[in-house]
C-alpha cells in the first residue's frame, strides 16, 4: 500500500540527504502561495479574493501532503476549500451580488492590518524558532490515516471532545442569532 | 511497483504517469460517453415512446461524436461583461474536480491509479471542489440567471454533501478501512452469517445507507427531480446560461462523467467494485476483466439514477432542503449508530 507522500517520490532517506524532488516541489508551492497571498490582499474585488484564498488553502493542502500528513491534506481541501471558502463565495454572492464591478475594498485599515500582521509573524517565527531550532522532521515515514485515529480516540480524547462542544456551543449560538424572536 | 498493470518490464515514472494520464482520460471519457448514449440518447427517448438518434451510424451510436464535432465547430462567446478569467477557468475547476474523483476507484486488484490510506475521504474532499467551479462560472457570467443558478447550486450541493458523507461512514466502519482497495477486500471476503458464497456486499447490510447515497448523488449532480439549479422553465439552464461551444461541452463531459463516477463510488461501495462472486479475489484475472466488470456494475447503478432523472417531477427549492436536513441527515446519523452498536456487538 502506497501513501500519497509515495507518489510524490518521498523515498525514506536517512536524515542528511538532500531530497531535490520535494524541494523543487515546495519551491513551486511555496511561490505560488505567496503570489496568491499577496494579490489575495491587494486585489479590490472581494470575489477574487476569496479564489486567490483557495488557491492558498491548495497549496497549504499540497504542503501537509508534501510532509507525509496525507490525512491532514486531505481533511484541508475537505473543510477549507470545500466547505469554508464555498461559505465565503456564497455570502459574498448572496449579499453584494454586484458583478464585473469594483467592490470597492476600502484601504482605510490597511495600516492596522499591516500590523497585525507583523506582529502575528513576529510571534509565530519567534515560537518557531524557539521551539524546533535546528529539529529535522522525522522522515521515518508518512503518518498512516489510523495512527491519528488512535491518538485522536485515545491520548487526546479530552481535547477533541472539548472541541466537539466548542462546536456544538458555536452551532446553537449561530441559531440564536440567527433567530428574529 | 506496482502501477495500473503489473507488467514485465520495469517502466520509468515518466512512463508509469504517461500511461496513468492516458488511462484516466479514459477511465473519465469513456464511461461518461456511454452514459450519454446509452441513457440520455436511447433510455430517455424509449420511455417517452420515440426513437431518438438513429441516422449517425447504426441505431445512432456515432451521433455522439456528431455532438462533439458540432460543440467544436461553435463560436466561443463571452458575455461583454463578464469577468473573463474566472469565467474561463470554470469549466476547468469542475473538470479538475473530476479528473481526481476518478484516480481513486481501482478497476482490479493492482489496476489502480493510487492506493491511499484516505481513499474514500480523498474522493468526497475533492468531489466538493466542483462547486467553487460552479461558483465562478455563475458569479463570471454577469448575469441574473447565471448567479442565481449558482447560488442554488451552491445551496443544494452543500446541503446534500452531508447525507453524501455520512452514508459512506457506515460503510467505513463496517469495513473497518477508509482505504477504497480495502473495502472491495472485506466485501469480496466478508461472509453472510458464516457463508462466503457471494461475499459480503455491503447493498444487503447499509441498504439505507446506499440508498441515501444515490438520493445525494443525485442531488449533487444537480439532476432532475433536484435540478433546480438548471431549472429551464425559470432560470434559463442557471449558471450553464452564458456557456457555449467547448466551455459548455467541458461542463456537459464533467456532469456525465460525474455521474459515471459517482455510479462508480457506489458500486465499490456497496456491489462489490471490481470482484464478482466464484473467483478468488486476488486472481491476477480480476485485473483484466475487473475493469469490464466494473463499468457493467456501473450501468446497472446509472440506470437507477438515470431512471429517476427521467421520471420524477422538480421539486421545490424550501421541500429539497427540507428533504436533506430533516429526513436525510437524520436518517443517515441514526444508521451510524446502528452499524457502530452493530459492528461492536458482533
Amino acid at each position: 500500500m502506497t501513501t500519497l507522500a509515495a507518489l510524490e517520490g518521498m523515498d525514506r532517506l536517512s536524515s542528511g540527504d538532500v531530497l531535490v524532488a520535494q524541494n523543487v516541489a515546495f519551491a513551486i508551492m511555496a511561490i505560488t502561495m505567496v503570489a496568491a497571498a499577496l494579490r489575495m490582499v491587494t486585489t479590490r474585488n472581494v470575489v477574487h479574493a476569496a479564489l486567490y484564498l483557495v488557491i492558498v488553502l491548495a497549496g497549504v493542502a499540497g504542503l501537509f501532503i508534501l510532509l507525509g500528513a496525507e490525512f491532514l491534506g486531505v481533511t484541508q481541501v475537505m473543510v477549507y476549500i470545500g466547505a469554508i471558502v464555498v461559505l465565503f463565495l456564497f455570502g459574498i454572492m448572496l449579499t453584494k451580488g454586484s458583478f464585473g464591478e469594483d467592490d470597492g475594498v476600502t484601504g482605510e485599515r490597511r495600516l492596522m492590518a499591516g500590523l497585525v500582521g507583523l506582529l502575528v509573524f513576529g510571534v509565530m517565527a519567534a515560537a518557531l524558532v524557539e521551539s524546533f531550532a535546528d529539529a529535522e522532521i522525522s522522515r521515518s515515514g508518512p503518518s498512516t490515516t489510523a495512527d491519528i485515529a488512535d491518538s485522536i480516540f485515545s491520548a487526546y480524547i479530552v481535547p477533541f471532545e472539548a472541541v466537539s462542544v466548542l462546536l456544538l456551543a458555536a452551532l446553537i449560538g449561530a441559531i440564536v442569532v440567527a433567530r428574529k424572536d | 511497483m506496482s502501477g495500473v498493470l503489473t507488467l514485465a518490464v520495469e517502466l520509468a515514472w515518466w512512463q508509469q504517469t504517461g500511461i496513468r494520464a492516458v488511462l484516466g482520460l479514459v477511465a473519465v471519457l469513456l464511461p461518461a460517453g456511454t452514459l450519454v448514449y446509452l441513457f440520455l440518447f436511447k433510455m430517455m427517448s424509449f420511455m417517452q415512446s420515440r426513437l431518438g438518434p438513429m441516422e449517425a451510424g447504426p441505431y445512432g451510436s456515432l451521433q455522439l461524436l456528431a455532438e462533439v464535432g458540432k460543440f467544436l465547430q461553435k463560436e466561443d462567446i463571452i458575455p461583454e461583461k463578464a469577468d473573463r478569467i474566472v469565467f474561463k477557468a470554470a469549466p476547468f475547476v469542475v473538470l479538475i474536480s473530476t479528473f481526481l474523483l476518478v484516480i481513486v476507484i481501482p478497476a482490479g486488484p493492482d489496476a489502480w491509479f493510487i492506493d491511499v490510506d484516505t481513499g474514500i475521504f480523498l474522493a468526497l474532499a475533492v468531489s466538493s471542489i466542483s462547486v467553487i467551479g460552479i461558483l465562478m462560472a455563475g458569479w463570471a457570467s454577469s448575469s441574473k440567471y447565471s448567479l442565481l443558478g449558482a447560488l442554488r447550486a451552491a445551496g443544494q450541493l452543500v446541503a446534500y454533501e452531508l447525507p453524501l458523507v455520512l452514508a459512506v461512514i457506515g460503510v467505513v466502519i463496517q469495513a473497518g478501512t477508509l482505504n477504497v482497495q480495502g473495502i472491495v477486500m472485506a466485501q469480496a471476503t466478508g461472509e453472510i452469517f458464516g457463508w462466503g458464497g457471494i461475499g459480503n456486499p455491503f447493498i444487503l447490510t447499509q441498504f439505507l445507507g446506499f440508498a441515501i447515497f444515490l438520493i445525494a448523488v443525485q442531488a449533487e449532480l444537480t439532476q432532475p427531480p433536484f435540478d433546480m439549479p438548471v431549472a429551464e422553465s425559470e432560470l434559463v439552464t442557471g449558471y450553464l446560461t452564458e456557456y457555449s461551444g467547448l466551455r459548455f461541452l467541458l461542463f456537459f463531459i464533467g456532469e456525465f462523467a460525474t455521474a459515471a463516477i459517482f455510479a462508480a463510488l457506489a458500486s465499490t461501495l456497496f456491489l462489490g467494485g471490481w470482484y464478482v462472486p466464484g473467483i478468488d479475489p486476488t486472481s491476477d484475472l480480476f485485473n483484466v476483466i475487473g475493469p469490464v466488470i466494473l463499468l457493467s456494475k456501473v450501468i446497472l447503478v446509472s440506470f437507477l439514477i438515470f431512471w429517476f432523472r427521467f421520471t420524477y417531477p422538480r421539486f421545490r427549492e424550501d421541500q429539497l432542503q427540507q428533504l436533506a436536513w430533516k429526513v436525510l441527515i437524520p436518517l443517515s446519523l441514526a444508521n451510524i449508530v446502528v452499524t457502530g452498536v452493530l459492528k461492536v456487538v458482533f
